[in-house]
């Protein structure tokens, strides 16, 4: 067992080390930080000072080292544009962020498990044919699209909720929620369902097709032959060996509504760090892309491990071994 | 099953593509033919573009300023010759939508068939030679896949255009929105493509051509590739979808093609600037075209991957 | 004694795109309690649809059309799904052939006995658990209480079995339906299963029908016994009957195919009744044909030398080299196989046969060891020229009919690969002759070159193989199982055309089994296997007449009893 946790946390590192090396790369290649610095005006001597303080004419060994090093304690460096510290600024506008995802994700999850379940196990009725031919033009539909449509019938024509931004926030110490006011709740509906309608239909298929797999199964067939009551069957059985697998979906699908947060908060105007994050890659503002990259990666990192771990646990022929 | 041999005559290529389950299930399921037709008609429409669109939206002289923001023809205020009205700068959005479209699909297009061809080769030799290669190859698959797709085509989009020098970026949008979508589609590929060589490595067939003697390039390319190919499609059409969108996505955050030559996404996002002042058409009819046009290939997907496993018959 | 179960003029159909198959057609059957009836048949033949029906667990789209099953004076048929269930496990069980994948393998044993005991009797709470542990251990497993909480990967295969007829049982049936259930498991464990059912059948006045393909399984454990073909009983009676004096046709032919473990014939006796049966086919002269000019190639001393032969497997990976498991697959292994013999390579699943015969052919590479084939060494360089040579003079058939052939390649492809890639013929015209005859020469006939694999019958793929084997002129031919999944009738004509090719082409055979009246019709001598190594090598008859291993006596003892035959 510990082999196992062992090997996942070694390549954990590896992907950290990775995307470390590429972060860097950006820093180093892509644009003059110098130009970004100090524009356009400065002198040469004003330049060659800054090149050294910057210690941009050392070995890039010694370069990355140090880059490893501020990456770890979290500092990036200050952002081209907005002049001030990038690590701030993050953590400024990871709230905004967290909370979308948290509420698209359980929305997500709740309707796309049980519309899944019900659609597998009512295969043939009329309902579930609907539910998935719905499910199949949410799949088309591209976020953005979703978002645009949701804003002008709600926000445009009926005027019952905000086009954009997010209201209604209260201090929790530094983190700042909305979900405890109605004005926070009636800001974030709209961008946390159009975050969460692909993952949703997503989940739904895929819950579906697992279970339509279970149920055709030996074991499933000796269940009945047993006599054992249909629902006995759908639930303790059917439904259990369902979720193992899509355990492992799930933890992606929530890696891609921190990506698709990118689009809402876009649409939105949501102040999270997606937003911050296109907005930076408008301007090439290369700290705050290559902090955003780092976070994430850590990010999923972290969430891959914890599915894994769970897969560990829930699924009895990993733990005990064959 | 008869002992008998089959009757008398060659299995013509015809003759086993018709009797081939998937084609069988094809011509009996309304709603595949309706989605295919529906998807040739569309692509068909948008390659024969430059043929059949009224005007070219990409010719600067064939745009006129004084007739931007006209609606429709059959609303008050619009002309017969701009069918579904113009957009801000006075192109038709006929046109613009079948050029745009074209574009879309070919961008989508390009970019899966980079995805799959580097993605299959990758995996077909990570599956078959096993061992250290294996190793290596699926590692940084997965590390690929640790970042969700479109965050990484966003960041390649952002870093290919940054290297390149502001006059071309205009000109080289396209490639480079086609290597980002295509380089973050891969490792799906090789996965799929993997498992399938796997499997088809253990079978005996494989067996034989390894002790007549065949070298291992010859049997991956002969025996192994054709086998695979069956999942790797089913793949490649949600992958194509999926293109599709990524590419109306990065051009609707403006990082993809400029709006001199717009796709269909780059319309979107023209549009939706317009759109509290209430000029809708130029938001609404592409965002329909883009909707049907992905919906239609998710279509097809989804009734391929049906067709082609057997168990839930 | 009444009938527990009567079974008159059933139909079972069902509706395909290319028009209704009739599965079970007009079968009359009855069971009494405490008697063993045997459903005797070939693939295809209908038998588990029948079991199937009785239950009313038919696959989509199947449905009964016509007939009547009593079931203790009650009809089945027309029976609402919630009647039907509750006969299901109380009244009437069912077992099926895989134990693996009958139980589910997320829920321990005891979950699933408990839930099954549940639905199917009145106790509640600690009561239950005691049913189960009571169950377990009617089934043969002992330390029951622990295995409670086990999960089903963690039983052997047979422990496996025991534990899905413990939940079948669960109910106190009166019928158990048991289908195909020691085709999955090793032969002593198979033994062991056929006991354990008789014996329920016994104290517990069961009546019992058993669903199989194995004349071996009928011939210990069944009472009477119907024959099944193509979805119509042929032919019923005792077992004494039906195996020592047949009436039909079909049954006779099928009892005879059965490969004699008592004596030695010369050919195996082929199922004349099939229909169409073999295509008369042109047959070629060997000394002017292409195919003769191995002949010329004499082998010079002995075909295969195998010494020393070592392969491990890693079952566990780990960095630290303790935590390591390894799996000895080949145990010092050495034997030589002389020019012209067929020499027989017999042991249990997992006992080492297979991964020898593919380390000779060059699949696997041992860990030490060496292999001379035709007196060259092919271990140590294996690119080399000559090692390359060398294994070019030996081909191999396998033991899958279905995965053997490349679905995508016409046959005609598949027979000229070796030809092409070695450049055998001068002209692509030459090539496609020679194919046609080695179709000919193996019973398929020269148009069978057009065609694809799956529209081929498991044993005329088998004979695809073969011709393909033949394709290269190769000394020696190393079949690994090759008739194990060929129903019974099928698998005589195969393996009197491999006899027939290696008295007519002089070649040497390696041939590997775990069936031993078939090694005995085909071999001269002998290797048992078991767990890697050998235990023992001797001529055929010695072994069957006085072997001298305590395994192979083992063996031996669980070779059917036949005596019954005539």
């Amino acid at each position: 067992m510990f082999f196992f946790i062992f090997r996942r946390l070694a390549q954990s590192i590896l992907v950290m080390a990775i995307v470390s090396a590429v972060s860097f790369s950006l820093f180093n290649f892509v644009g003059d930080p110098v130009n970004n610095m100090v524009g356009q005006d400065a002198t040469r001597e004003q330049r060659i000072e800054i090149r050294q303080q910057l210690g941009l004419d050392d070995p890039i060994l010694s370069q990355y080292a140090r880059f490893l090093g501020n990456t770890l304690q979290g500092d990036f460096g200050m952002s081209y544009r907005i002049k001030r510290p990038v690590d701030q600024l993050i953590l400024e506008r990871l709230p905004a962020t967290l909370e979308l995802v948290f509420v698209s994700a359980v929305i997500a999850l709740v309707v796309g498990i049980g519309l899944g379940v019900y659609t597998g196990i009512r295969r043939h009725s009329w309902i579930s044919r609907s539910i998935l031919s719905v499910s199949l033009v949410g799949v088309s539909l591209p976020t953005f699209i979703i978002g645009i449509a949701l804003i002008y019938v709600f926000a445009v024509h009926l005027r019952w909720l905000p086009s954009s931004g997010r209201s209604g926030t209260v201090d929790f110490g530094w983190w700042k929620t909305s979900l405890l006011t109605v004005d926070g709740w009636r800001a974030i509906i709209l961008p946390a369902i159009t975050l969460s309608l692909f993952q949703l239909t997503l989940i739904l298929r895929l819950v579906r097709a697992e279970m339509l797999e279970v149920m055709q199964t030996d074991y499933i067939k000796f269940a009945r032959a047993r006599g054992l009551a249909e629902r006995a069957i759908n639930f303790r059985h059917a439904l259990r060996n369902t979720l193992v697998p899509v355990i492992t979906i799930i933890g992606l699908n929530i890696g891609g509504l921190i990506a698709f947060s990118v689009i809402t908060e876009t649409v939105f105007q949501w102040p999270g760090t997606g937003l911050m994050f296109i907005q930076a890659v408008d301007f090439v503002d290369v700290p705050i892309m290559a902090a955003y990259l780092v976070f994430v990666a850590l990010l999923f990192v972290l969430i891959n491990l914890i599915v894994d771990i769970l897969y560990f646990v829930v699924d009895p022929r990993i733990r005990l071994g064959e | 099953m008869s002992h008998n041999l089959p009757e008398d005559g060659p299995t013509t290529r015809w003759k086993r593509f018709k009797d081939n389950d998937v084609v069988w299930s094809f011509i009996n399921s309304p709603g595949a033919m309706i989605a295919a037709a529906v998807t040739v008609f569309l692509i068909l429409a948008c390659i024969l573009a430059p043929i059949i669109a009224p005007f070219d939206p990409f010719d600067p002289s064939q745009i006129s300023l004084w007739d931007g923001k006209l609606p429709p023809a059959w609303i008050e205020g619009g002309q017969s010759q701009y069918f579904l009205g113009t957009d801000n700068q006075g192109r038709d959005m006929l046109s613009t939508i079948l050029y745009g479209g074209r574009l879309s699909i070919l961008v989508g297009l390009a970019a899966v068939c980079l995805g799959m061809v580097l993605g299959v080769t990758l995996g077909v030799i990570s599956g078959y030679v096993g061992g250290v290669t294996d190793a290596v190859i699926m590692r940084i698959a997965d590390v690929q896949l640790t970042i969700p797709g479109i965050l990484l085509a966003i960041l390649i989009n952002g870093v290919g255009r940054a290297f390149l020098p502001l006059e071309l970026r205009q000109e080289f949008a396209v490639y480079v929105v086609i290597i980002a979508i295509g380089l973050t589609d891969w490792p799906q590929f090789a996965r799929v493509a993997r498992g399938a060589t796997m499997v088809e490595a253990n079978k005996e067939y494989v067996q034989s051509a390894r002790i007549i003697g065949l070298p291992a390039w010859l049997i991956m390319i002969r025996h192994v590739l054709p086998n695979t190919l069956r999942p790797v499609l089913v793949i490649a059409t949600i992958g194509l979808a999926l293109a599709i969108i990524a590419e109306a996505t990065l051009s609707f955050l403006g990082q993809g093609i400029p709006p001199t030559t717009p796709s269909l996404g780059t319309l979107i996002r023209v549009g939706n600037e317009y759109l509290f002042s209430g000029l809708w058409w130029i938001t609404l009819f592409p965002a329909v075209a883009l909707v049907v046009l992905v919906f239609a290939v998710n279509l097809l997907g989804d009734w391929m991957r049906d067709a082609l496993n057997p168990k839930l018959r | 004694m009444t009938e527990l179960l009567k079974i008159t003029n059933l139909n079972v159909e069902f509706p395909t795109r290319r028009g209704r198959f009739q599965a079970v057609r007009g079968v009359n059957l009855t069971v009494k309690a405490g008697e063993v009836l045997g459903l005797v048949g070939e693939s295809g033949a209908g038998k588990s649809t029948i079991g199937n029906a009785i239950i009313d667990l038919l696959e989509a789209p199947g449905q009964i059309s016509g007939g009547s099953i009593l079931f203790e004076g009650e009809e089945l048929c027309g029976r609402s799904e919630l009647e039907m269930r509750r006969l299901r496990g109380n009244r009437i069980g069912m077992i099926f052939q895989d134990p693996q994948t009958s139980l589910n393998p997320l829920m321990t044993v005891g979950a699933q006995l408990v839930e099954t005991i549940e639905k199917t009797n009145d106790l509640r709470g600690s009561e239950v658990e005691g049913r189960a542990i009571e169950l377990l251990e009617q089934v043969g497993i002992t330390e029951a209480k622990a295995r409670l909480s086990a999960y089903p990967h963690q039983f052997s295969g047979g422990m496996r079995q025991r534990v899905v007829i413990a939940l079948a049982l669960a109910g106190d049936p009166d019928l158990i339906i048991a289908d195909e259930p020691t085709t999955a498991l090793d032969v002593s464990i198979q033994a062991q299963i056929l006991d354990l059912i008789k014996q329920l059948c016994r104290q517990r006045s069961l009546g019992v029908i058993i669903v199989t393909h194995d004349i071996g399984v009928i011939a210990n454990i069944a009472d009477r016994v119907a024959v099944m073909y193509r979805g119509e009983v042929v032919e019923t009676g005792d077992v004494a009957q039906i195996l020592g004096a047949p009436q039909h046709k079909y049954t006779k032919s099928l009892i005879a195919a059965v490969p004699r473990a008592d004596q030695k014939l010369e050919r195996f006796s082929s199922v004349d009744y099939i229909e169409g049966g073999d295509v008369a086919m042109r047959r070629i002269d060997i000394q002017t044909h292409w195919l003769g000019q191995s002949l010329r190639e004499r082998v010079k001393g002995k075909a295969i030398e195998v010494e020393n032969l070592d392969l491990s497997f890693t079952l566990q990976k780990s960095i630290l080299k303790r935590n390591r498991r390894m799996l000895k697959a080949v145990d010092n292994v050495s034997f030589t196989v002389n020019e012209g013999e067929t020499f027989g390579l017999v042991g249990e699943s997992g006992s080492g046969k297979s991964t020898v015969a593919r380390l000779i052919a060059g699949l696997y590479r041992p860990d030490s060891g060496q292999v001379r084939v035709i007196g060259q060494d092919v271990v140590s360089q294996p690119s080399s020229k000559d090692a390359r040579e060398a294994r070019r003079a030996l081909q191999m058939i396998f033991q899958d009919p279905y995965s053997s052939l490349n679905a995508r390649m016409r046959v005609l492809d598949i027979v000229a690969e070796p030809i092409r890639f070695y450049k055998l013929t001068s002209s692509e015209a030459e090539t496609r002759k020679i194919v046609g005859d080695l179709l000919d020469h193996v019973g398929l006939g020269a148009r069978a070159a057009l065609r694809y694999p799956h529209e081929f019958s498991g044993g005329q793929r088998q004979r695809i193989s073969i011709a393909r084997a033949l394709a290269s002129r190769p000394r020696i031919l190393i079949c690994d199982e090759p008739t194990s999944a060929l129903d019974v009738s099928v698998q005589a004509t195969i393996l009197n055309l491999l006899k027939d090719l290696q008295q007519e082409l002089g070649l040497t055979m390696l041939f590997i089994s775990h069936d031993l009246p078939v090694v005995r019709q085909m071999c001269d001598r002998i290797a048992v296997m078991r767990h890697g190594a050998i235990c023992e090598v001797s001529d055929i008859e010695a072994l069957f007449s006085a072997p001298s291993h305590e395994y192979s006596r083992h063996l031996l003892s669980l070779m059917p009893r036949m005596d019954l035959l005539g």
